[in-house]
């Protein structure tokens, strides 16, 4: 055996490459294509050229990203409802199995795949949503493309890709109480900028990494594009196993025990080397929010609203942009800042283990602000409310609501009002995507409740002193 | 969509770092058909104020006939919405140049026609210096790879495949099925050789 080392990217990459022009740009072979309501621009693209799609078995439909989280089965806003009877007639005329409104297996698409067994490792999944890179915490290659690949990809299942280079972020160490997985995300994003890892895919690694869930693990790579990279991934291990035996549509029998031992093998070498390594120590973490408009605009909770006069110059007009628009202080300490709202939900945080940690925070406590609880699934709504959280959710005084993209985007009407200030369990804090002149603060859904007990921006960590994480 | 090899046409500055998608076009204007034009779109809520008049000092207001943008850090990153790039489009714009854009937004611009054109920081602030607050006669060349402004010439950064194909205008799609045979292959292959990459029927 002399065969050179590959990283797991290698692997991935070569198993799907059908050709490589010679400018280098490979045609890859898509094994899931998710679509949403979001996708009405390249079904027109398909129907102008009266193309079927080619492979209707593999295409998924989910309304998610217009879902409405209130009395969901009378949706009164028209432009809401036009969109997802789009979404519904395309699925139909093209024989897509659709996951509408009040299906069981409704919910967020980066949530919902994973849930049925549709996300696996070794695949190619692509979706017309940059957090596609969610699915690559099973060893996948998921990337998010715009609406013409989105119609190349209906109409031939393949895409056209140019092989991103290997980033390796390896955290070494255990994480400290109540850290998470969106603090490590928002820690190295922070560190390595908005565009730290543009043109990469990047590898989770470490001990820190291999402790996660997969719901942590999904957290972090959904943050991915955050920092720039398309591609987030974690080489599969039993965690992973374990998290998809039985799921709906994974393997089953046989065909499982063949399928194991063909992802064992879905790790990078360990000679294979990295256009780019980076090693983060675990226990520097603290539990992170952002203070600006841009993902990297974060700092621990601890810390001070940085001063533009000081900084880099290079991000001091951007630092001064965002204060403004944020309407905070140069030097004012972050924790304190009074918040008006709260959210809870995403693709990012809006998973069991998600709801869990944020109702232990919640439990016995009432909430200063008001706020929305929106669980990434109507299957994770179902095992909240068999687990008791949603009674939490709501004797806290936060409402509970049916699932979708919610307060992320706001597309289905779910808004945060001008100049007010939401601590969100979300993924963006960009100027007016919660809704116009809304103000956003990232952090995870622990650090959520936490904002919503006081009523301002808190360290949780004193909040959960003896009680269970 | 038609291919191009040469463009003149107005240069403006848009002196502003991080523009992500969600700012070039806001989620609520998505779900509207192409037909009716993205154009009124484009960066809506930055241009306007709090009661929708647009700022009179907004860069694209002071002038609208601006078919080439420069702009700052990190420009299209964020959501994969291909709105964003249409929002451009349908506003006149065929080139806009930056350090850096998200990649998403990359080569959701090239499916349309519009360049992402790479310039140096040091460059793109050299070149928002000359504009100011004004506009300025500009010439872009993807033969050459280069911008002019004046009498000066930048040499831009773009991915060669990106530059055939905005000359050429090329569909991806046709493209693509004139491999169909070697697709189908690839397919027989991968469906013997990972079986359980089919999703599984559900009883
Ligand atoms: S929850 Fe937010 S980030 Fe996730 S798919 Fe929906 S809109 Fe996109």
């Amino acid at each position: 055996m002399t065969a050179a080392p590959r990283t797991l990217l290698d692997k991935l990459w070569a198993a799907h490459e059908i050709l490589r022009r010679e400018d280098g740009v490979s045609l890859l072979w898509v094994d899931r294509h998710l679509v949403h309501e979001g996708s009405h621009h390249a079904f027109a693209k398909l129907a102008a050229r009266g193309l079927p799609v080619a492979e209707p078995d593999l295409t998924f439909a989910v309304v998610d990203h217009y879902a409405p989280t209130r009395a969901r089965a009378q949706t009164a806003d028209p432009q809401v409802r036009r969109m997802i009877e789009t979404l519904r007639r395309n699925a139909q005329d093209h024989g897509l199995r659709l996951f509408d409104l009040m299906d069981p297996g409704q919910g967020i698409v980066h949530v919902i795949a994973p849930e049925q067994g549709l996300t696996l490792p070794g695949l190619l999944i692509n979706c017309g949503d940059s957090h596609t890179s969610t699915h690559g915490a099973f060893g996948a290659l998921g990337f998010g493309i715009g609406a013409t690949e989105v119609a190349h990809v209906l109409a031939t299942q393949t895409v056209w890709q140019r092989k991103p280079k290997a980033m390796r972020i390896t955290v070494e160490g255990t994480l400290g109480p109540s850290v998470t997985a969106k603090d490590m995300a928002l820690h190295w994003i922070s560190q390595l900028g908005t565009g730290g890892a543009q043109g990469h895919a990047v590898e989770y690694a470490g001990s820190a990494v291999r402790g996660l869930s997969m719901e942590g693990r999904m957290t972090l790579c959904n943050l991915s594009i955050e920092g720039g990279a398309r591609f987030g991934m974690v080489a599969p291990d039993g965690v992973t196993f374990d998290y998809l035996a039985g799921r709906a549509h994974a393997p089953s029998g046989d065909a499982w025990d063949r399928a194991c031992e063909d992802w064992a093998k879905l790790a990078s070498d360990p000679q294979a080397s990295f256009d780019n390594e980076v090693v983060i120590d675990a226990a520097q973490i603290a539990p992170t929010v952002t203070w600006g408009t841009s993902p990297d605009q974060a700092l621990p909770v601890s810390a001070q609203i940085p001063d533009p006069g000081r900084i880099d110059p290079a991000k001091a007009d951007a630092a001064r942009a965002a204060l403004d628009y944020m309407g905070l202080k140069p030097g004012q300490a972050l924790q304190g800042t009074p918040i008006d709202q709260v959210f809870i939900g995403s693709c990012t945080n809006g998973r069991i283990e998600d709801l869990r940690a944020a109702a232990a925070v919640l439990a016995g406590r009432k909430a200063q602000v008001p706020g929305m609880v929106s669980p990434g699934s109507a299957q994770v709504k179902s095992q909240a409310e068999a687990e008791g959280l949603d009674r939490i959710f709501t004797e806290a005084g936060l409402d509970w609501v049916e699932s979708g993209c919610s307060m992320c985007v706001g597309m289905n009407g779910d808004l945060v009002a001008r100049d007010k200030r939401c601590a969100s369990s979300t993924n963006r804090n960009f100027r007016g995507r919660q809704g116009p002149g809304a103000r956003t603060h990232l952090m995870s859904p622990a650090m959520v409740a936490a904002a919503a007990v006081t009523g301002t921006i808190t360290d949780v960590r004193p909040l959960l002193s003896g009680r269970h994480p | 969509m038609a291919g191009w090899t040469v463009h003149t046409g107005t240069a403006v500055a848009l002196p502003l770092a991080n523009v992500d998608t969600d700012q070039l076009i806001p989620a609520r204007f998505m779900s509207a058909p192409r037909s009716e034009g993205y154009g009124s779109f484009l960066l809506h809520d930055t241009r306007r104020d709090e009661d929708g008049a647009l700022r009179p000092d907004f860069p694209l207001n002071r002038h609208p006939e601006a078919n080439i943008m420069i702009t700052r850090e990190n420009f299209g990153s964020g959501s994969s919405r291909e709105a964003a790039v249409y929002a451009l489009i349908d506003a006149g714009f065929r080139a806009v140049i930056a350090p850096a854009f998200g990649d998403i937004f990359a080569s959701n611009a090239v499916n349309n026609g519009l360049l992402p054109a790479r310039l140096t920081p040091e460059a793109c602030a050299q070149i928002e210096q000359m504009l100011g607050d004004g506009t300025a006669q500009a010439r872009i060349d993807l033969d050459q790879s280069t911008l002019t402004i004046g009498a000066q010439d930048f040499a831009f950064d773009l991915d060669a495949s990106w530059r055939i194909k905005l000359i050429n205008g090329w569909d991806d799609i046709d493209l693509t099925r004139q491999h169909a045979a070697q697709i189908a292959q690839f397919r027989n292959n991968r469906s013997q050789a990972a079986p359980w990459a089919w999703p599984g029927e559900v009883d």
